[in-house]
């Protein structure tokens, strides 16, 4: 009886976005009256963290501090259309949309800026403190917060912008079946060192590496923390996951989520990630999307290393101490068959 | 059984209210004293989002009959940041991506409370153990392990400069 190592690994394409009849998303953005710029959306934050990832866009795209953007997700009955959080679509499509509404909005910032400073809009430019100058003449320019003043209460303009991005229905061509279904394809790979008790049947991971292709890691912290969070979730389904665990009788197991075995914080395997960035064309300042496909490596990564270590090929999930001694008995009945 | 008033000492002020028989003290914290931080998740102890100190001791507060801590004190997340402040344990969440949905956080961070107050140097299997009843979907426990770690080293830290 022995504990045996082994390793695996396994890759995924994961495609951005779907396109059940067009899938779009907007953005509206409006500055207040002392300068900050909300961006209403009807797209949901429960956690992947859109509210950071549309204020760095917004932020980026009208040159200002990102202190002066403020998200409001508030309502989806008097929102802005989003079609959901789904598909992994959240950066690409309300990033794009956010982008192009944060545009419109700076080329009136501007204007206003050139009305109120008495040049040319095109000689401007926003320096990423909240002022906007004159190019090549510093002194020349003015803070947002006034130039939003000044724009509600002496020029009367709104310094607003709309935002959209669609990306239409694409009907399979009925002889061969081609289709444009996604809008971009992020890529990854993990490899997994797993533990088997050969005894126990049980599976440890104890190291898993993520390499992700995601065009650009738009906020690198919190794509780490997808990348390690989603492959945490891909252990629990490889190992612990299952409404019907073996059990001699039904009655035994589990009736609710309270029953439902997921590992908890001594299960943790050793990460290593890191991110290769090749910017998508069509995407938000080049990001892919990288939501769901966090779970999937590590799964068939996991089933190989377990081949790896002691020779059994489990093709159902999880892998339960009870599917990987299985495995071993039929290994051993049939050493003991077919004697070399 | 008639509803009757209990007492709490509540983040360390005297509060009063009706309780219906039966009422948990996560219900009572929630829907009679309006303090929202601890979570209803499983109701039923599995899942950690409720825990509230109890004389300093994490509880589920799911699993509690209120009139049966009546008098005892009660320290709950809006209790923790003393004059709007983060402590050491939330702006060690902050920094280290320690919280991702939230859901589980108001938890995971009085247990974190309850660990440091006796232990102030935990090791990380320490810190793995008192999380061990807490429940997270998101993070995959590596960011709040650290996060502990580190809020146990600011606090140290603090106490040498005191």
């Amino acid at each position: 009886m022995a504990k045996l190592r082994g390793r695996g690994y396994a890759s995924v394409n994961y495609p951005t976005g779907m396109n059940l009849g067009g899938d779009p998303s907007q953005a509206l953005i409006h500055a207040t009256t002392t300068g900050t710029f909300v961006i209403s959306l009807s797209s949901v934050d429960l956690g992947q963290g859109i509210k950071t990832i549309a204020a760095q866009c917004a932020a980026e795209t009208l040159g200002l501090p990102i202190e002066n953007v403020l998200v409001d997700t508030a309502d989806t009955d008097t929102g802005p259309h989003c079609m959901g959080t789904f598909a992994s679509r959240g950066t690409h499509r309300v990033g794009n949309a956010v982008i192009m509404a944060a545009a419109e909005a700076r080329a009136v910032m501007l204007e206003v800026a050139a009305e109120e400073l008495e040049v040319d809009a095109a000689d401007l430019e926003t320096d990423g403190t909240g002022f906007i100058r004159l190019k090549g003449a510093e002194e020349k320019g003015i803070h947002i917060t006034d130039l939003a003043l000044a724009a509600h209460f002496k020029h009367g303009r709104t310094i607003s912008g709309r935002g959209i991005y669609l990306k239409e229905p694409s009907v399979p061509v009925p002889e061969t079946g081609e289709m444009d279904p996604d809008s971009c394809q992020a890529h990854a790979c993990t490899a997994a060192a797993v533990e088997v008790d050969d005894e126990t049947g049980v599976v440890e991971v104890l190291e898993l590496y993520n390499a992700y292709e995601v065009g650009r890691a738009l906020n690198p912290a919190m794509a780490t923390q997808q990348v390690e969070g989603g492959a945490w979730m891909g252990v629990s389904h490889a190992l612990f996951e299952t409404t019907e665990p073996y059990y001699p009788s039904r009655d035994h197991g589990p009736r609710d989520f309270a029953g439902y075995l997921m590992p908890g914080p001594a299960d943790i395997p050793v990460q290593h990630s890191l991110f290769l960035e090749r910017p998508a064309a069509n995407g938000p300042y080049g990001a892919k999307g990288i939501g769901e496909m966090t779970a999937n490596a590590p799964i068939p990564a996991i089933a190989n290393a377990i081949f790896d270590a002691c020779g059994v090929r489990l093709d159902s999930m999880p892998f339960t101490p009870e599917r990987v001694l299985r495995g071993l008995d039929a290994l051993r009945r049939k050493s003991e068959e077919e004697p070399c | 059984m008639p509803s009757q008033i209990v007492s709490l000492i509540v983040n360390g002020e005297q509060r009063e209210f009706i309780a219906a028989p039966g009422a948990t003290l996560l219900a009572s914290l929630r829907e009679s004293l309006g303090l929202t931080a601890a979570k209803r998740g499983c109701a039923q102890g599995a899942c950690g989002t409720c825990t509230v100190l109890v004389d300093g001791r994490p509880e589920a507060s799911c699993l509690v009959a209120v009139e049966t801590v009546a008098g005892r004190s009660i320290r709950t997340l809006e209790g923790v940041a003393a004059g709007g402040e983060l402590d050491e344990v939330q702006s060690a969440f902050v920094d280290c991506f320690a919280t991702q949905c939230g859901f589980c956080t108001a938890g995971m961070i009085m247990v974190a409370e309850a660990l440091l107050d006796a232990n102030p140097e935990p090791s990380e299997e320490d810190v793995i153990e008192a999380i061990s009843g807490n429940v997270c979907r998101c993070t995959g426990y590596r960011p709040i392990v650290i996060a502990v770690l580190e809020a146990a080293r600011r606090r140290r830290e603090q106490v040498v400069s005191r």
